[in-house]
């Protein structure tokens, strides 16, 4: 089987990060946001792995808790070292540091992702400072090769942010994140903050990327036409859990889930001649506070049955492969 | 009189739409050379990115724009159509923006939704009071609880659930979504003809913004109001727009029905638009089209067409002298020289 | 070391961008007339002062001779009470109340710089012990720690006072401080330093703070003016600096009875216009500093 050829590069069990909601003059803590609830899943090496929801999903603080700039509250998160998996949500300050090399992350918000009052030289010299590249000639030789993968030529290093444009903003993040030499990418949102005709060009330049130097990674946006263009798998989250994980051609032709089969027809397409019915769905996204009882979207499920609003489906693995859905409609299929 | 247009069929002509801005002694000229017709119970679309003048343009027409900006135009013609009667209003001879003729028509004629329904409401305010202010105001001596009634009706048209009690909430305790919807019920309330809606859904969900977009479709199909939507996301002008108008750095590059823009799609820049957007369901290893460069500040504009440096069919004549629009088909124009053979618009 | 020749050029060019945005905001604050008027009567007022110290005009000798006499050319300022020459004591007084000002305010501004950033960047309990602490030292009125101050040290003199300044001077800035770190603290860039895995004291200290740097410069600008104002009240009534060193305010304490008021203008007109010029200036060039430093403004 093809499963066994890929490597794993992250093995998250039980991934838990609830956020304490305190009230009072005591500060008690009188509920939780459950941001990631329970997630489990597996990352392979060379992967776009991408992650869609809507708001408040908890897509972010996933991407966030993997790479423990959020503390995870529970479960374990395993990143593996050259065959041997350690749980960085236990790691001391030392092994962190090191691991930060390892993974990095491009943020949604290139207008404020460079410090404003510092040259992009600064910006770019101060990671590869930090973790002990003493020579500035070597320093120097880093950032350029970095800036030459992303097409801006290396006198820009002198500018201030302000003199660039979102789209070259964000190339200079993805340079910034790149320097350290890093295994994995955690890209949330990437390009939402862009215009339309630059989007194209960064998620471009990022698979030309992804090619040259092996990287994994974990692309994180709202937008599932962009998340479908990028990924080889796809992960649907709802309220902090996974509903449908699939291979990203699969997700489109055979979207199982309800809810992923609602967000694939809520999406508009620039053809005037697509016939579709769309399918929208009733109300709005639950608060992650109160969670409802049961499966998380059974009251805006067009499917719901007795047993949606009782017992929280488990994640069923239905074709045997890769394709995943937490849903009951599919218990008596699972493999 | 304007040139045998029919005032009972277009709603909204404008003709040489131009605003400037003027900032630290310089002028900006945002806007350039705008027109366009809007037919009665139509839904037109303007598309384009950031910076390109969509905003600007229908608060020109509005007269929201602030004090350093200054809107000339040829014609801005609104025809209001009461009770079968036609009665012209020349928007451009207004000359106070906020004097009480520009306010008679904010309402009860023309409103607009904006993007943000975060921000357009006041967190201080009850949401049905909020929506009956825009009532009370346009219909002196009208009773309290009869605006509430209107209200209450409104919100069940729009689709507020348990309509009687979130009448008195505050903004704070509804999301976004119905958030939104509480903007266009402000928008609504005065029954107004045209509603522009300026990126009504963008800070929304998708599933959301579907919710929002199948109303604004119910209120033009079946109560015949005409609708301006700024986006700049095709999917949903494919899906919503009789016509639309492709805006780049301040001018109509391409302006026409839904089929002309997208079946015989003429601007490299629409053309390039369309291509460079991901698309749900692209076969594996289909890569996106790019367009090259970033969109040029507007203060150091050159002559010749705006998207010459980007263009993948630029022309050396292309970056010289006044580029007119031709009209490639009855009702489509395309401001490039490519289709020079076809007649110029005037 | 062909390699290093490019590294070197890119630092230079470094440089010359650096200055050409001082050199944009030089001239904005040209255009500022009245920042500009503001730092020209600062610069003039401060050399003349510290000038007449230096050259060691005689401001401390009674002269009983020439007791209360109104200005002339040879007194150009008149003389006080006891005979001393008012134009001397206003110099040298001035250095004294500048001192006093730039010294307090600069001090203070650390304070609650270090402080704001501290409670800022860390939040939660630190933020809240660090609040509680201000607020008691708000809740004390100056006046009185003043005099707990001069009780338990038996003695006036200028330690005291710059003591007590500092110690109730640095809220302001604090407040201040933190509220920018609590914003700044969540902007993406603080989040991407932390990816990098560097130290917290290094993201406050070196990425947030030079974000803040402006409105700080400003308000230890202002501050100054500030002082000196509270200087001037303190040594009027008495609690300031020992009478024996000259200040603006301490100048103004011979002018407390009603007789030199009425009958001798000169004494209390002469201090007081220093003062009111220079703190006059010192706001008309911080609001210019304002203008041309703040971002929020721009």
């Amino acid at each position: 089987m093809e499963k066994d050829n890929r490597e794993v590069i992250f093995d998250i069990k039980n991934l838990q990060t609830w956020f304490p909601i305190k009230k009072g003059m005591m500060k008690k803590t009188v509920g939780h946001v459950k941001a990631v609830d329970d997630v489990s899943l597996k990352v392979y090496r060379g992967e776009t792995l991408g992650i869609v929801g809507e708001s408040g999903c908890g897509k972010s603080t996933f991407g966030k808790s993997i790479m423990c700039l959020e503390r995870p509250t529970g479960g374990q998160v395993l990143f593996n070292y050259g065959g041997e998996f350690k749980d960085i949500t236990k790691f001391n300050k030392e092994e962190m540091f090191e691991f930060r090399k390892k993974v990095q992350m491009v943020f949604q918000d290139p207008y404020s992702a460079l410090n404003p009052k510092k040259k992009i030289y600064t910006s770019f010299e101060e990671p590869l400072k930090v973790h002990g590249i003493s020579s500035q000639e070597e320093r120097e030789k880093m950032m350029s090769d970095v800036l030459k993968m992303v097409n801006i030529q290396p006198d820009y290093l002198m500018r201030y942010p302000h003199e660039f444009s979102g789209g070259q903003r964000q190339r200079l993040c993805i340079a910034r994140a790149l320097e350290v030499r890093p295994e994995v990418l955690v890209c949330d949102e990437p390009v939402s903050a862009l215009d339309v005709s630059i989007q194209a060009q960064v998620l471009n330049l990022m698979k030309e990327i992804q090619k040259d130097m092996n990287l994994t990674y974990l692309f994180i946006a709202h937008d599932l036409s962009v998340v479908q263009y990028m990924s080889d798998r796809i992960v649907v989250m709802y309220l902090g859990k996974i509903v449908e994980i699939a291979d990203s051609r699969a997700l489109y032709d055979e979207p199982l889930h309800p809810y992923t089969q609602a967000l694939l027809s809520a999406i508009p397409v620039p053809d005037i001649h697509q016939t579709k019915k769309r399918q929208v769905l009733e109300g709005e996204v639950p608060s992650p506070i109160n969670k409802p009882s049961g499966c998380a979207f059974h009251n805006r499920c067009p499917r719901c049955m007795d047993i949606c609003k009782t017992e929280d489906p488990a994640l069923y693995n239905y074709d045997g492969k890769d394709h995943c859905v937490a849903c009951h409609l599919y218990r008596n299929d699972a493999k | 009189m304007s040139q045998g247009v029919d005032t009972k069929k277009i709603i909204l002509d404008v003709k040489n739409l131009n605003t400037t801005f003027i900032s630290d002694k310089k002028e900006v000229k945002i806007v350039k050379d705008v027109s366009f017709q809007l037919k009665r119970g139509s839904c037109m679309a303007v598309v384009g990115e950031s910076g390109c003048g969509k905003s600007v343009t229908m608060n020109s027409i509005m007269r929201f724009t602030g004090r350093n900006a200054v809107v000339k135009a040829d014609r801005i013609q609104y025809n209001a159509l009461r009770d079968g009667e036609v009665t012209e209003y020349h928007l451009e001879d207004i000359k106070k923006p906020n004097g009480p003729e520009m306010r008679a028509l904010r309402g009860p004629d023309m409103s607009m939704v904006f993007q943000d329904p975060m921000s357009s409401l006041n967190p201080v305010y009850k949401v049905g009071d909020q929506v009956a202010e825009g009532l009370l105001q346009h219909n002196k001596g009208m009773k309290k609880a009869e605006a509430r009634e209107k209200v209450l009706e409104m919100f069940k048209k729009l689709g507020i659930p348990d309509p009687e009690n979130r009448m008195n909430c505050y903004p704070h305790e509804f999301s976004g979504g119905m958030k939104q919807r509480v903007v266009i019920a402000i928008a609504m309330i005065c029954n107004p003809e045209l509603i522009i809606c300026d990126e009504p859904t963008t800070a929304l969900d998708v599933t959301i913004q579907a919710q929002i977009m199948e109303l604004l479709k119910d209120l033009q199909v079946k109560e015949g109001k005409s609708i301006i939507l700024i986006t700049h996301n095709m999917g949903l002008v494919a899906e919503m727009a009789d016509e639309v108008c492709v805006m780049y750095m301040g001018r109509v590059v391409e302006f026409g029905s839904a089929e002309d823009v997208f079946d015989h799609t003429s601007h490299p820049y629409t053309k390039a638009l369309l291509r460079s957007v991901p698309v749900l369901g692209l076969a594996d290893g289909q890569q996106l089209e790019t367009i090259p460069g970033a969109t040029p500040n507007p203060a150091d504009l050159k002559g010749g067409c705006e998207f010459a440096d980007r263009c993948s069919e630029c022309m050396g004549r292309c970056r010289e002298g006044k580029i007119p629009s031709f009209e490639v088909s009855p009702g489509h124009y395309v401001r490039c020289l490519k289709f020079d053979n076809y007649p110029e618009v005037k | 070391m062909s390699n290093n020749g490019s590294a070197v050029s890119i630092k230079e060019q470094n440089k010359s961008a650096a200055s050409s945005l001082m050199k944009k905001n030089i001239r904005k604050f040209m255009n500022n007339r009245l920042a500009l008027f503001g730092l020209i009567v600062i610069v003039v007022m401060t050399v003349a002062c510290v000038a007449g110290a230096i050259v060691g005009v005689d401001y401390n000798t009674p002269n009983p001779t020439i007791l209360k006499q109104a200005p002339s050319s040879e007194h150009i300022f008149g003389t006080d009470t006891i005979g001393r020459d008012l134009f001397a004591r206003v110099l040298y007084g001035g250095c004294y109340s500048i001192l006093i000002g730039v010294f307090c305010s600069v001090l203070s501004s650390v304070i609650g710089a270090v402080l704001g950033a501290i409670a800022g960047y860390f939040g939660g309990k630190v933020d809240s012990l660090i609040i509680r602490i201000s607020e008691i030292f708000q809740a004390f009125p100056q006046l009185v720690l003043v005099m707990m101050l001069v009780a338990l040290m038996n003695k006036r003199g200028l330690g005291n006072l710059l003591f007590i300044f500092v110690v109730t001077g640095w809220m302001t800035t604090f407040r201040m401080v933190r509220n920018e770190f609590m914003s700044l603290k969540t902007e993406t860039y603080v989040k991407v330093c932390e990816a990098f895995g560097m130290s917290k004291s290094s993201i406050m200290f070196k990425q947030i703070l030079p974000n803040v740097m402006s409105p700080i410069i400003v308000s230890t600008t202002t501050n100054v003016a500030f002082f000196i104002l509270q200087e001037a009240a303190l040594s009027f009534i008495g609690l300031g600096v020992a009478d024996s060193t000259p200040t603006w305010g301490n100048i103004l304490n011979a002018a407390k009875s009603v007789s030199v008021v009425t009958n001798q203008w000169w004494i209390w007109v002469f201090p007081g216009l220093a003062i009111s010029l220079f703190v006059l200036a010192i706001n008309f060039f911080g609001d210019g500093l304002r203008d041309v430093l703040d971002p929020k403004q721009q």
